[in-house]
């Protein structure tokens, strides 16, 4: 494992420079801080949310244009398993609000000076060598439960994208004038 | 723009816009997508590797995750490796020039609900990251590979993981902390 453990230092560079400003916009938003996150889960703070689909709305825009002028050669779209994905979603779901952060927004949150999250991370490395012990018997029992393969949400409902993008921008925007209506002047307090 | 660095909080739109653009560019420039929880498993098994080498070469999910075509393995510390210890060094200066860095050992909705003790804070934040990357490994993504670039390229497996893991994120929530601190903690 170690004989070629480092990745050329270009790739290394790019991915250093991606995590800086990734990490610096992650703080600066305000998700890397538990309450914040825990609170999405309780409905007392939509900053999750509004960061989420603000970042996923943009970016499909964008994905979505490069690949149609031809900019970009092909999307990175993950394959449909549902069943791992459901399950693993579930899973995750629960580890989130336990832990307060996501893998990403831990170790943002230990730049920050979370020291809670440095430990979660360590968790989180125990997790991922048990799930490597554990994952011939999770592939065998549910890998292939609703294996629909690379499949996106334009692709199963047969329309183009911009008509899935355009309905998630409406709905989208229409969250949030809804939420940025109904906060009560106490929320600024 | 130097006003802008120092300030405490951002709007959550405009650090969303700045993640999508960002995505962007991993798109464009490196033909890659966001994502973080994989290399976990890369630190896990390059860990475990010092004590077990054998055990580490034969292990199916490292193969499947880090195995090189002609045998042997992909680069553990890779791009995505890169991102995951820089998104600490972004936070951080993030956080030092708007003056928001400071030492936390127990948040304060944590201490509200389970009290101020570091010791139970940690056992409960080592089992949550533990559960946590189980899920992301088995859902093959996590909030930023799922979430966020999945999400974005509408992918059917990321918008499975997204709307799983809130429903979950919400249960578990109200298990937690039922009507804990009832005033709208808006920071």
């Amino acid at each position: 494992m170690f004989e070629n453990f480092f990745a050329d230092p270009k790739t290394i560079l790019l991915g250093v420079l991606t995590g800086l400003v990734f990490g610096f916009l992650l703080q600066k938003g305000g998700v890397t801080r538990y309450d914040v996150i825990v609170n999405q889960f309780r409905f007392r703070d939509h900053t999750v949310l509004k960061t989420m689909l603000s970042a996923i709305v943009v970016g499909a825009i964008g994905v979505y244009a490069m690949l149609g002028l031809g900019l970009i050669e092909s999307l990175h779209v993950k394959g449909a398993q549902l069943g791992l994905n459901a399950v693993g979603g579930g899973i995750f779901g629960v580890g989130m609000v336990l832990l307060g952060y996501c893998p990403g927004t831990a170790l943002a949150a230990a730049g920050q000076g979370s020291r809670d999250a440095i430990v979660g991370i360590i968790g989180a490395i125990v997790g991922a060598a048990v799930y490597a012990e554990i994952f011939p018997f999770v592939d065998r029992t549910f890998g292939s439960m609703g294996d629909l393969g690379k499949i996106t949400l334009a692709g199963a409902a047969h329309v183009s994208p911009w008509v899935i993008i355009a309905a998630l921008t409406a709905a989208s925007v229409s969250l949030f004038i809804w939420l940025e209506r109904r906060r009560t002047p106490s929320t600024s307090a | 723009m130097t006003n802008l660095l120092r300030k405490a909080r951002w709007s959550p739109y405009l650090v969303g816009a700045g993640i999508g653009v960002l995505s962007w560019a991993t798109f464009y420039f490196m033909n890659k997508a966001l994502g973080t929880s994989t290399s976990f498993v890369g630190a896990a098994g390059s860990a475990l590797c010092t004590v077990a080498d054998d055990h580490v070469c034969n292990n199916a999910y490292y193969l499947k995750e880090y195995g090189a075509k002609d045998g042997g393995f992909k680069p553990i510390f890779d791009w995505q490796f890169a991102l995951d210890l820089a998104l600490v060094g972004g936070a951080f200066l993030a956080a030092w020039l708007g003056g928001t860095r400071r030492i936390e050992r127990v948040p304060a909705l944590w201490a509200a609900r389970f009290g101020p003790s570091v010791a139970l804070r940690y056992v409960g934040a080592f089992i949550g990251g533990f559960i946590l990357l189980i899920g992301a490994r088995m859902a093959g993504g996590c909030t930023s590979g799922h979430g966020i670039s999945g999400s974005l390229q509408l992918a059917v497996s990321s918008w499975t993981f997204f709307i799983s893991m809130f429903i979950t994120g919400v249960i578990t929530a109200l298990a937690l902390f039922g009507r804990v601190g009832k005033e709208r903690s808006h920071v």
